[in-house]
């Protein structure tokens, strides 16, 4: 059981401001993600977890005690890397047991443990190979096997599965999903520059913007009452519309923000309306692309749809899932 | 001096130009033989078969004439001399190297061949290893890289003739100008000839090649130590491991193929030491090894071709099967990447 406790961190490299600022308070096994775009300063954040980097300014609690000058191995944390940073001349068993090597532990309890987390990761028939004969799928699971081996009381995980095909991506994403629930006691901060992964892992996620923590909150939280046009953007797929103008202007907002799927369709002239552009049919959903004065607007529909290419439609948001922007792009 | 330059230039054109022709000419010959355009499919893709069959022993001929001209055959004929007499015409069988065996100076040279080959490569390899290490992550450290590395650019002779003056020593009585006996008798010891301490004076002559090819390795090891993923030393960080197992467990091992590879390399060099010899000692003082004991018989005292050869074939004996295992762990590196 660990919470961590982030204040006013800010990390600079020379004079370029990284981490702006970043105050987090995360729970004792809570599954967080930062999500955000790439260069965003995501990593930066969890490498000054982690104790690779040190922090500029700010305070960093681990557990209740403050890690500003804790060196990472007395953090009580685990890392898996994007790269997976395997020992490439180690066999798997010795990546896996490299850590409770350090810790000076007896040759026979590291074999049990390592052992029993081979079993774990359905590793068990690999632990003498190298790496390299390994899949990328493996590879992950032996990142995250030396996670787990030392029993760390937080793990920290850098776009684990970036480098995985999409099948696996998915199923990998399962498996964490599914060591979460094993290590419920276990906190999780997990990057991730993909929305879908957050949204599909969280428990909260932490939306970053050029290094400053724009919201904070579940998933659905996120979702439903994104309190900036940057997350309202962010989060999502297909993207959330979003409208200026005369539409807007009557809602007594710059900008108004509606997802595909928050539309109606009316007979008769609105005040966006425009032609059908092009459909893509998924089967369980269709997205129609209409071309309005506003720009190009997304629409969800489920199912297949009747409308045709070229075809003029007049769409009317549903007035209660309409999220209105002032001027500075924050939530009215 | 004009006619030199223009005879200079001219040949060089010959010699470039020659090339040119011949690749060129040999080339077009081949495709005249061997049309890819021949009138049926069948005949083209044959001919295309054959050209590529003998376009690289074409392209290779004048290489292998040459390497067969300048090594293979000098190497038939050392063999041939060894089982001769000392003018190269009365066959002895294994006299020559029935001599060597038993021949004290010959020994004297096998021993410090073996000393040189125990000291060098290891102190150039290791020192360039730290080095490496110690200079990745400074600011100076490329600076600091390029002065260690300036050495191998002199010649042995001329490096020799420095060190010359490091271990100068001067009569009772004169000043001393040579760097180590000045430290000497700074602190109070006495002035020694370094270069004439019997055994010790091996060292002296180590420290030449040493300080020449340190920075050899110190540049080929820094680029194989860059060469290593940062992550994998983090990951061993946050595992706990502190930096001398980093360095011992992480790094080491991940640029071991490379570390064999200078030590290789270095230690076949070492085989072959003699200008170090000949300029600072002139194999007195029991320095001698065996490049400089050859060269005594072949070419001083009126030779002996026979004794000369034996001592040849046994340095290339023993360089032999160092080079072709660099060669090949050189090549599993490159293929690794
Ligand atoms: N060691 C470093 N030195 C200088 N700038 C860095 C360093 N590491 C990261 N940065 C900069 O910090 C910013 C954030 O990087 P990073 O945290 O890796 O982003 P993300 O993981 O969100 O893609 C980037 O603009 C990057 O160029
Ligand atoms: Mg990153």
């Amino acid at each position: 059981m660990a919470n961590i406790k982030l204040t006013n961190i800010n990390k600079s490299y020379g004079s370029h401001h990284i981490i702006k600022d970043v105050s987090l308070d995360i729970k004792s096994g809570e599954f967080i993600v930062f999500v955000g775009p790439s260069g965003c300063g995501k990593s930066t954040l969890l490498r000054s977890i982690s104790g690779l980097d040190q922090v500029s300014s700010g305070t960093m609690e681990i557990d209740n005690a403050v890690v500003n000058d804790v060196p990472p191995s007395k953090r009580g944390i685990a890392m898996v890397f994007q790269s997976y940073a395997l020992y490439p001349h180690m066999s798997v068993f010795e990546n896996i047991g490299f850590a409770l090597e350090n810790q000076g532990l007896p040759r026979a309890e590291i074999k049990k443990k390592v052992e029993a987390v081979g079993e774990m990761l359905q590793l068990t028939t690999y632990l003498t190979r190298l790496p390299k004969a390994l899949s990328g799928g493996q590879r992950q699971r032996v990142a995250i096997g030396r996670a787990i081996v030392r029993g760390a009381k937080v793990f920290l995980f850098d776009e684990p599965l970036s480098n995985l095909d999409a099948a696996l991506r998915v199923q990998m994403r399962m498996e964490i999903a599914k060591l979460k629930r094993d290590l419920p006691n276990t906190t999780m901060v997990y990057v991730t520059h993909d929305q879908v992964e957050a949204m599909t892992m969280a428990d909260r996620i932490v939306v970053l913007q050029a290094g400053r923590v724009m919201q904070v909150g579940t998933p659905m939280e996120l979702y439903e009452n994104p309190n900036s046009v940057f997350v309202a953007g962010f989060i999502g797929s297909p993207k959330m519309n979003f409208i200026t103008g005369k539409p807007a202007d009557k809602l007594k907002a710059k900008t108004i923000g509606v997802r595909p799927e928050h539309f109606e369709f009316s007979k008769t002239a609105t005040d966006i309306s425009g032609t059908l552009d092009y459909t893509e049919v998924l089967g369980s959903d269709s997205f129609l692309y209409v071309s309005t004065p506003t720009g190009m607007l997304t629409v969800r529909e489920p199912g297949r749809t009747q409308y045709k290419t070229g075809q003029k439609l007049h769409l009317k948001p549903i007035a209660e899932h309409v999220h209105r922007f002032g001027p500075d792009d924050n939530r009215l | 001096m004009t006619a030199q330059i223009l005879y200079a230039f001219f040949t060089v054109l010959l010699g470039v130009g020659g090339c040119f022709g011949y690749f060129y000419g040999s080339n077009w010959l081949l495709d005249r033989t061997f049309p890819a355009n021949a009138n049926n499919d069948a005949s083209a893709v044959r001919n295309l078969r054959i050209q590529a069959n003998i376009r690289p022993w074409l392209f290779l001929g004048p290489a292998l004439l040459l390497l067969s001209v300048y090594l293979i055959f000098p190497v038939i004929q050392t063999v041939y001399l060894s089982f001769h007499d000392r003018a190269g015409d009365k066959y002895v069988g294994l006299a020559n190297y029935k001599w060597a065996f038993y021949d004290d100076q010959f020994r004297l040279s096998i021993f410090n061949n073996i000393l040189w080959l125990a000291v060098v490569p290891a102190l150039c390899t290791l020192m360039g290893l730290i080095i490496a290490v110690l200079t990745d992550r400074l600011w100076w450290g490329n600076l600091a890289k390029s002065l260690i590395f300036m050495p191998l650019a002199i010649s042995f002779v001329g490096a020799s003739v420095i060190w010359k003056f490091v271990y100068d020593y001067r009569g009772e009585g004169q000043q001393q100008i040579g760097i180590l006996n000045a430290i000497v008798t700074y602190f109070g010891g006495d002035p020694q000839v370094w270069i004439a301490l019997p055994f010790w004076n091996n060292f002296f002559l180590m420290a030449i090649l040493v300080w020449i090819q340190t920075g050899f390795a110190t540049v080929i090891l820094a680029a194989a130590l860059r060469g290593i993923p940062e992550d994998t030393l983090e990951a061993a960080t946050i595992d706990g491991a502190g930096p001398f197992k980093i360095f011992f467990r992480i790094m080491v091992p991940q640029i071991y193929g490379t570390i064999l590879v200078v030590w290789t390399t270095i230690t076949v060099l070492v085989l072959k030491i003699f200008d170090i010899v000949l300029t600072m000692t002139n194999s007195q003082w029991d320095t001698s090894v065996l490049a400089n004991l050859m060269f005594d018989w072949m070419f001083r005292g009126g030779g002996d071709f026979g004794r000369g050869a034996a001592i040849a074939i046994v340095i290339m004996v023993a360089v032999l099967p160092i080079m072709i295992w660099n060669i090949r762990q050189a090549n599993a590196e490159q293929k690794g990447h």
